[in-house]
């Protein structure tokens, strides 16, 4: 179902011979239930900006140019421990109409799909270190520091790969699997 | 005394106006990336069953259409029976995926599905459900993933026997779950907050 570049958003969207503009990035982890157990073959799907901050997106009107070589969509699925990596350009910061003057942190648009929709989830990635991350409204709509601190990638030097991209590690935790409306929470199963 | 460890569910983030990047590249013309966007078509060719197509708007509280919706659709065959491993009572129409992703038209709001319409499903503890379609919806400016469920306005029986629509307490909100019928199209218009704010349920 895949192809053998989805995962890989430095490639995906290049000419042949070229590559995507930016930081080289290796984003990776684990993509776990509440009771800590792996979620293997969950889907995860990727989108972002381009390293200046902008999409390709014929709605984004954001002064930084497109890079011809960027594209900012990816996908991997989970394999049977629950990992998945990629390989993409640390997205820019943009700024965006809400405030006069409001910039969001550098992130990573994440949706992910377990198994069926009670572990169906969208959120977004950003980085370790980022001074936006504080100022950001929507970030801010989590009013839990734990909870935001769980969406912040942490640089992982281990799995930086020599002279070619640094690694990021961004573990997630979707809720147990229920399978049915309800079931969990008033049938009791 | 041992505190009993469990992790929690990473928080949910809104979609963003941009999600067509990611889940739908091609309808926004991002080309060359992905052959398809997943969950583009249901049905083919050999899928048994009644075809009907599933279509709306997902309005906000001033009933304005949100016009960068993305919806999920996942439901029983014909018969009755999931395309899922986890489906135990037969094997569903190999020829229907049971799942459908559509994003809302980017000029007008209008989102829709082309698939066939479910058969009844037993609920967990054997009762019968009514045929009905379950929704997920994100947009901007949503912090998180709706769920929802469509019935059918010709299974009047059913409805009123289905263990779910059952349990809303608030039994003048059960019609906003209600599509409504033209042929084989049916409209079912998903209202985020007002006067007619559908039941969204907590899964
Ligand atoms: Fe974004």
């Amino acid at each position: 179902m895949l192809g053998s570049l989805d995962h890989d958003l430095v490639l995906n969207y290049a000419q042949p011979g070229e590559s995507a503009m930016g930081e080289r990035i290796i984003v990776h982890g684990h993509v776990l239930d509440e009771e800590a157990r792996p979620v293997p073959n969950a889907l995860v799907e990727v989108w972002q900006a381009n390293a200046g901050g902008r999409y390709r997106h014929k709605k984004d009107g954001y002064l930084a140019p497109l890079d011809p070589n960027f594209g900012g969509c990816g996908r991997v699925i989970t394999d049977e421990n629950g990992y998945y990596a990629f390989r993409t350009v640390r997205p820019g910061p943009y700024p965006w109409p809400n405030g006069v003057n409001d910039w969001r942190p550098s992130h990573i648009h994440f949706s992910l799909f377990g198994s069926g929709f009670a572990q169906r989830l969208i959120t977004q990635m950003y980085f370790e270190g980022d001074p936006h991350i504080p100022l950001c409204p929507i970030v801010n709509t989590i009013n839990d520091p734990a909870a935001i601190e769980m969406l912040v990638a942490k640089l992982d030097m281990k799995h930086t790969v020599p002279m070619d991209a640094r690694a990021y590690r961004f573990d997630i935790v979707l809720r147990g699997r229920r399978s049915t409306l309800f079931e969990n929470r008033m049938e009791g199963n | 005394m041992t505190k009993l460890e469990y992790l929690k569910e990473s928080p949910s983030q809104t979609a963003g106006p941009y999600v067509h990047i990611g889940c739908t590249p091609n309808f926004i013309g991002n080309t060359g990336v992905f052959t398809e966007d997943l969950g583009a078509r249901m049905v083919n060719a050999h899928t048994k069953g009644q075809r009907i197509k599933v279509s709306g708007h997902v309005f906000d509280g001033t009933g304005t259409p949100l016009k960068d919706a993305m919806l999920e659709i996942w439901q029983a065959d014909s018969e009755g029976l999931f395309n899922s491993p986890s489906e135990t009572r037969g094997k569903a129409d190999p020829d229907f995926t049971g799942w459908g992703r559509q994003p809302a038209n980017l000029e007008t709001g209008e989102f829709c599905f082309e698939t066939v319409k479910p058969g009844p499903v037993p609920f967990p503890d054997g009762r019968m459900q009514a045929p009905h379609i379950n929704f997920w919806i994100v947009a901007r400016g949503i912090n998180i993933g709706l769920n929802t469920r469509m019935y059918f306005p010709e299974e009047e029986a059913a409805n009123e026997a289905d263990p779910v629509l059952g349990r809303i307490e608030h039994r003048v909100r059960v019609p906003t779950l209600i599509s409504k019928r033209d042929g084989d199209t049916y409209t079912f218009d998903i209202h985020i907050q007002g006067e007619n704010e559908t039941v969204f349920f907590d899964i």
